[in-house]
């Protein structure tokens, strides 16, 4: 089934487990995810596609495998420092800072891309100035890039859920990632507004950052992704292309039930 | 700083030069100046307080402990061992940013107010200390014979200049924050205080930024504590206690939790209302404090500071307060 030959993986998951007290969320998920595609992950309700974005992003420590990325091993580190290696995500449920204005919140995501500390902004260093100049400007082009510039003195919390989304993916691809997880970027969206969303993953992908994506509109899933990895209640049920799980008989069961 | 903050800075400092000049010139109130005085001396803990508070959203129930580890390592140091006051400020400052290091490194990992219950037990168990440890503080007795502050070699007695010494180190302090929270720094500590778990998945090293602004705010706190000592001279344990903390505690939210210049308008306000218009209600005070609080919280819960006019100038629409997020 896993027919790829799209060079070396950037992102290995291997044997990953992840339990909560008896519940298993995770059951030895191994699976490979190669670099500069989409790779959508789907599944029922509870299949534990957030829970492996956690397992990836250092939200949750898996309670066995390995997560490595590039070769290196990334599961223990913190989450920042996972972000700060090339891997960045959105929320499920929109986690922006809403008080902050649209473009600071994507200022705040140039952290782990600069440096200085308390004592050289407190006493405003010069490396600190242009420093400061460098993330408002490079800030601007990432909030140009997703379509977000003519809001950017706007407080994010008072955006629509839709801009709010996009800014979520906005503040992601500001940390430059070379992976970035987005969970469930069109729920909530409305049809042009998912295109719209369709359209702006693929020019990430361009870009050459590779997309994993949780979503639930089939429709968006599989026009974009070049790649699907379908979990059911845990564990890995299927991957391959999306004509491939479109018709694979384990796929329509687990979704429409035993028949 | 942004434009706002130097229109501030314009008034306030202003309204901060000439205060002694026009207040000596009335007999009946020539003693606001060293109200002010020690106005000034909270007004550092409060800025420290403030940026742990007010931005990262950590609350410390012990700033009144690392005022006074700042003053009495002042304290001890200047009358018993004969240094200079401004040789023991730094030992001050470093004992305190010690301490608090360590008191942060277990509780800041964790989310949630444990600073809070830490820095409560923390603050109770120094001001056994400073009460018990007779040998060293004087306890309940105090400790006297501490030398005031010389600077340039020629010591401060005059009250006016104590009063311009003590507020241009505020005023230091204060660039000095605002500096740190119009910038990367700033940033992150609001993020921090926002969303903590999106701020670490954006970068963010949350517990390093909590434990640096803590130490920060005792380092404030210490600095304060040491021209605290010098100013008056003698110190009893009885200034350091839980219940100062609180005060600080209240400075800071009556001026306005967000804002640095809110958090120096709370400071003076208490300070005279403490030890000016209080006097008489003595033990009820706590009551006072109580409805001051309450009527902060109920009618301008941005604190004082939201009561500022607004200048003319560019401004934002506002927008409704829509959504929360939807979904």
């Amino acid at each position: 089934m896993d027919s790829h030959d799209f060079g070396k993986a950037i992102l290995e998951l291997e044997d990953i487990t992840m339990q909560f007290g008896g519940i298993t969320a995770l059951q030895g998920v191994t699976y490979q995810v190669p670099p500069d595609v989409i790779q959508a992950v789907i599944g029922p309700n509870g299949a534990g596609k957030t829970t492996l974005f956690h397992c990836i992003s250092g939200l949750l420590q898996p309670t066995s495998g390995c997560v490595r990325m590039n070769g290196h091993r990334i599961n223990g580190l913190p989450p920042h420092r996972i972000t700060a290696l090339g891997i960045a995500r959105t929320f499920q449920h929109v986690a922006l800072f809403k008080s902050m204005t649209v473009l600071e919140n994507v200022m705040l995501a140039r952290h782990p891309r600069t440096h200085s500390g308390f004592l050289a902004t407190g006493f405003r260093l010069p490396g600190m100035r242009s420093e400061e100049k460098q993330i408002r400007e490079s800030a601007a082009c990432f909030l140009d890039f997703v379509g977000l510039e003519d809001d950017a003195h706007l407080e994010a919390g008072t955006l629509p859920l839709g801009k709010q989304k996009i800014l979520e993916i906005a503040r992601a691809l500001a940390t430059e990632p070379r992976l970035v997880l987005l969970d469930e970027p069109a729920g909530g969206l409305n049809m042009r507004e998912t295109e719209e969303l369709g359209e702006l993953i693929r020019r990430i992908r361009e870009k050459g950052t590779t997309v994993m994506l949780v979503e639930h509109d089939m429709n968006l899933i599989m026009e974009i992704s070049d790649r699907i990895l379908v979990l059911h209640y845990g564990r890995h049920l299927a991957t391959g292309t999306p004509v491939e799980i479109k018709d694979h008989p384990a796929v329509i069961e687990a979704y429409l039930g035993e028949g | 700083m942004n434009r706002k903050d130097w229109l501030l800075f314009l008034g306030v400092g202003l309204f901060i030069g000439v205060f002694p000049l026009v207040v000596l010139q009335f007999k009946a109130v020539s003693h606001y100046v060293d109200v002010m005085i020690f106005a000034g001396i909270f007004s550092l803990v409060c800025l420290g307080l403030s940026m742990l508070m007010g931005f990262a959203g950590q609350i410390s129930m012990a700033q009144a402990a690392f005022f006074g580890i700042g003053a009495y390592a002042s304290g001890i140091l200047t009358s018993r061992f004969g240094l200079n006051p401004w040789a023991a400020m730094p030992v001050g400052v470093a004992l305190s940013a010690s301490v608090a290091w360590l008191i942060g490194i277990p509780t800041l990992r964790l989310k949630g107010h444990y600073l809070a219950m830490a820095t409560l037990g923390f603050g109770v168990i120094v001001h056994i200390i400073l009460g018990e440890e007779v040998e060293w503080t004087g306890g309940p007795s105090g400790l006297v014979d501490i030398p005031g502050l010389s600077l340039f070699g020629r010591p401060v007695t005059n009250d006016v200049h104590w009063y311009y010494l003590v507020w241009g180190i505020v005023f230091l302090a204060l660039v000095f924050c605002l500096h740190v929270i119009h910038s990367r720094v700033g940033r992150a500590l609001r993020a921090i205080h926002e969303e903590e778990t999106a701020a670490e998945a954006m970068g963010v090293p949350t517990a390093r930024f909590k434990l640096q602004v803590f130490v920060l705010s005792a380092v404030f706190a210490a600095v304060a504590g040491s021209l605290y000592t010098h100013y008056v001279t003698c110190l009893n344990p009885g200034s350091f206690n839980l219940m100062w903390s609180i005060r600080f505690l209240l400075m800071v939210m009556v001026g306005g939790m967000r804002s640095l210049w809110g958090a120096i308008m709370g400071t003076v306000l208490l300070t005279f209302v403490g030890n000016e218009w209080l006097q008489v209600f003595a033990d009820f005070e706590v009551l006072i404090y109580g409805a001051i609080l309450l009527v902060v919280a109920m009618f301008f819960p941005g604190g004082l500071v939201s009561l500022v006019p607004r200048w003319p100038g560019p401004r934002k629409d506002p927008i409704p307060a829509a959504s929360d997020g939807g979904s």
